[in-house]
């Protein structure tokens, strides 16, 4: 069975690091009519493209697999890596089975990003999703259908197919189904993380956003099946919380250093994936229950504005719920809205006396000693603490 | 460079009213938040892009600007002192250094270079800078002060069309429309006022003269010689509209500024003596360094004539602002969508509009100036300046500094850039036979 998982781990390996999308091509080869659509961080209902027989794709970045050769010449040097990789990705050329790329307005430089795309791809067609940034209005959710339906509708043109409501229900019953899957990763995790490796969850989880979901649910139901017979006893680790990977992503090898002094029982990687926290509902409208749950039943990321979500009380809460010992609370470097919201963690966490490490990560660092001495300098103080 | 010449200017009867005026304005405004604070009445922080100056006027409700009073102690020369107050209690070199700024004045005793630095009693926050919504978090943090944000859907990518029947136009206002409401019932609650909306559409009213002055003003530059630098006299022009957006003070303010302009247009006067280069500014100004910042430019008798700042900062003032005094609140969110967001909307996908305003201002090149401070201005820069240029013939001269932190400023590297700009924008005036 470990032979089985790790074919299943390689599969999802290929998908989130190979820069040339096999899974991607792999569908298109299948389905030679096919239409792909890309999607920045953070959030996006994939449900609805899903519903017109679309593929989704999730851009993340790369890490120094990815040479910088054309990005830098369009985009400032001030800003983060992932605005720049993705955009390598699109500029190269790796990006142009793309039929419709739809980026969200997170934050003032990946803005700019669908200026950039718009300039440089005038044939495809670029769209920004407004999801609400006054998520508690109640007028939220009635302009949120109005938004979905506004996307549903130039899907329709580009892919000729009619959203019909039960093919908007079957696909959220699709994406329920993987939804269930990760939060029952995510249970292992923090129920008992010595069944799994963060490498291993972060790979099961983060490949479905390069791969049919029909397809990532088949690895991902038979990987949890295995993960969880695993005969396996618990280390003395200590139990941390990693915050600050909700857009760029920390480089794989980063997290195996990590891996090798603590159980990480959770974290915000790719939360955009799992930023439904329940099963959305499939009777009624399937439109307005996609924008009620992303207002009503989500998780929280430092790019959404909601004032009954206060992001200190938020990580508060996964600490508590994930009974973690420790926090340790990155940004990536040059993002905005990470490093603001790290300083108002750090505070909250002070307050609480909770302890915490506080650094910044770049997706395309190749050098690791520094954060292997950072991890175990903080895995070692904290055992001591705790002795 | 050519040696400069001492010009010959005729005097004019209006000339320093406007300067006058915006000392004396700037300065009221420092003393009412003054007194606000000693008085503890309550007091709103705000944006220069999506104010909503409208409703809190409505109310009386003093509102700062931080984004103002940050620029005004880097002109001060005090900036870093605040940013270094911000940076040692953990906050990021690479974060907005006006965020950094504010930061620093409210935990160092809130004394700014030019009056007392109020608390906020509310925040009115737009998406239009998604900084700004962080921003207001630290006062929510600091003084558990309402936030409200505005919350404005722009421009939606290819092939969008946002005409006044179109559904997603109608989604929006309808959206935004509830947004205002429910802030005129916050200003109502701090406050402790009734919603007078009679009031609302007496300031409407002022707010579409300022804006039919304002576009004015801007018109002005299209004259040869630009009787006024859209980087230096445009910012108090930008400032004022801002902080006395629908009030009577700001309508005269806007008329003394045309007529000023008015009057060295007829004679003649330039902003720059002997004017060479005529030139669009896209991105914001440093603060620290502003003097020298503009005379690199002056010294090569280059003008701004134009500035998207002037644009975007106007909160849409220059777009056109037409309320319809019938129907006040409505008619608010729906012009805020048609002119507020557009320019917020404007500084992502800009090229279209730098390219029309190099040809309606006859613009020899654009300075892209990018600072690190601000992502929402400066982060797409080298891909429009190429787009310009290969699109509309236009150069670009893309530079970098900050608008508030000094240690991003290098004068000779600065200045190597700037002359090679010029001396590139003489050749082709030599290849042109002009």
């Amino acid at each position: 069975m470990e032979e089985e998982l790790g074919q299943i781990i390689e599969e999802c390996r290929i998908a989130v690091e190979d820069p040339g999308y096999p899974a991607i091509h792999q569908w298109l080869e299948d389905n030679p009519d096919g239409k792909v659509l890309g999607h920045f961080q953070v959030y996006f209902p994939e449900e609805i493209a899903h519903a017109a027989g679309m593929l989704t794709l999730k851009m993340m970045g790369f890490d120094s697999s990815v040479q910088i050769r054309e990005a830098d010449a369009h985009i400032a040097a001030f800003v983060c890596s992932i605005l720049r990789t993705s955009l390598e990705q699109g500029l190269s050329g790796r990006l142009d089975f793309l039929n419709m790329y739809v980026t969200t307005p997170i934050c003032d430089a990946a803005r700019h990003i669908s200026g950039v795309w718009t300039r440089r791809f005038p044939e495809m067609s670029c769209q920004i999703l407004y999801l609400p940034q006054n998520a508690a209005s109640p007028h939220a959710s009635t302009y949120l259908v109005g938004e979905y339906r506004r996307i549903a509708g130039i899907i329709e043109e580009i892919t000729g197919t009619e959203i019909t409501d039960e093919a908007l229900r079957a696909s959220i019953e699709l994406f329920n189904e993987n939804r269930r899957l990760l939060r029952e990763l995510y249970r292992i995790r923090r129920e008992t993380p010595w069944l799994v490796g963060l490498t291993e969850s972060y790979l099961l989880m983060a490949s479905g956003g390069a791969m049919p979901r029909e397809r990532h649910n088949e690895l991902l139901g038979r990987a949890v099946e295995i993960i969880r017979s695993r005969d396996r006893r618990p280390q003395d680790k200590v139990r941390v919380v990693f915050e600050g990977g909700y857009c760029e992503q920390p480089p794989i090898e980063m997290l195996s250093v990590l891996q090798d002094v603590a159980y990480v029982v959770d974290d915000d990687f790719m939360i955009g994936l799992r930023w439904l926290t329940e099963d959305v509902a499939t009777s009624g409208d399937p439109m307005e229950n996609l924008a009620v749950a992303y207002l009503e039943a989500s998780s929280y990321s430092p790019v959404q504005r909601d004032p009954r979500k206060p992001k200190e009380d938020m990580l508060l809460r996964r600490i508590r719920e994930s009974h973690a010992e420790a926090a340790i609370v990155a940004a990536p470097k040059m993002c905005e809205p990470g490093l603001e919201e790290q300083v108002a963690y750090d505070a909250a966490l002070t307050e609480a006396g909770f302890p915490h490490l506080v650094m910044e990560f770049e997706e395309k660092t190749a050098n690791f000693e520094q954060a292997r001495m950072e991890f175990e300098t903080f895995a070692e103080s904290l055992l001591f603490e705790f002795v | 460079m050519e040696p400069h010449n001492v010009a010959i200017r005729p005097a004019l009867s209006r000339a320093g009213n406007t300067r006058e005026a915006s000392r004396a304005l700037m300065s009221d405004w420092w003393t009412q938040l003054g007194e606000a604070d000693a008085t503890a009445a309550p007091v709103a922080n705000t944006f220069v892009m999506g104010s909503l100056a409208e409703v809190l006027n409505a109310f009386d409700i003093p509102m700062m600007f931080p984004e103002i009073a940050a620029l005004q102690t880097a002109v001060k020369g005090k900036s870093m002192d605040y940013l270094l107050a911000a940076e040692d209690i953990g906050y990021s070199p690479d974060i907005c250094g006006y965020v950094k700024v504010d930061i620093g004045l409210h935990n160092t005793g809130r004394e700014h270079p030019l009056g007392k630095y109020p608390k906020p009693a509310m925040v009115v926050s737009s998406n239009m800078c998604n900084t700004y919504i962080k921003w207001s978090e630290t006062w929510e943090r600091q003084y558990g002060c309402p936030v409200f944000v505005l919350d404005l859907p722009g421009w939606r990518g290819t092939g969008f069309e946002y005409s006044s029947t179109s559904e997603t136009f109608r989604n929006d206002v309808k959206y935004v429309e509830g947004q205002i409401r429910d802030l005129i019932d916050l200003a109502s609650q701090v406050s402790g006022k009734k919603f007078d909306i009679d009031k609302l559409r007496e300031i409407l009213g002022r707010v579409n003269r300022m804006s039919e002055l304002y576009q004015a003003i801007l018109a002005m530059n299209k004259n040869r010689p630009a009787p006024f630098n859209a980087l230096t006299e445009g910012i108090n022009y930008m400032g004022i509209a801002n902080i006395l957006r629908g009030q009577p003070e700001g309508v005269e303010f806007m008329e003394t500024a045309l007529a000023e302009l008015e009057e060295r247009v007829a004679h003649g006067v330039g902003a720059v003596p002997d004017e060479r280069f005529r030139l669009l500014l896209v991105g914001t100004a440093c603060y620290t360094n502003f003097r020298e910042f503009v005379g690199m430019f002056e010294r090569w008798k280059g003008v701004f004539v134009a500035s998207e700042y002037m644009s975007f900062a106007g909160g849409g003032i220059d777009r056109g602002v037409r309320y319809d005094l019938d129907r006040p609140i409505e008619s608010l969110a729906e012009q805020i969508l048609i002119t507020a967001q557009p320019s917020m909307s404007g500084i992502f996908f800009s090229h279209e509009w730098q390219a029309r305003m190099a040809e309606e201002y006859d613009i020899d090149g654009i300075c892209y100036h990018g600072v690190k401070s601000c992502r929402t201005t400066a982060a797409g820069l080298p891909d429009a300046r190429e787009w310009l240029l290969n699109n509309a013939n236009v150069p670009g001269l893309f530079i970098q500094s900050d608008l508030v932190d000094s240690r991003l400023w290098a004068e000779a590297q600065m200045r190597n850039r700037i002359d090679a700009f010029f001396e590139s924008l003489q050749s082709r005036r030599v290849q042109a036979g002009v």
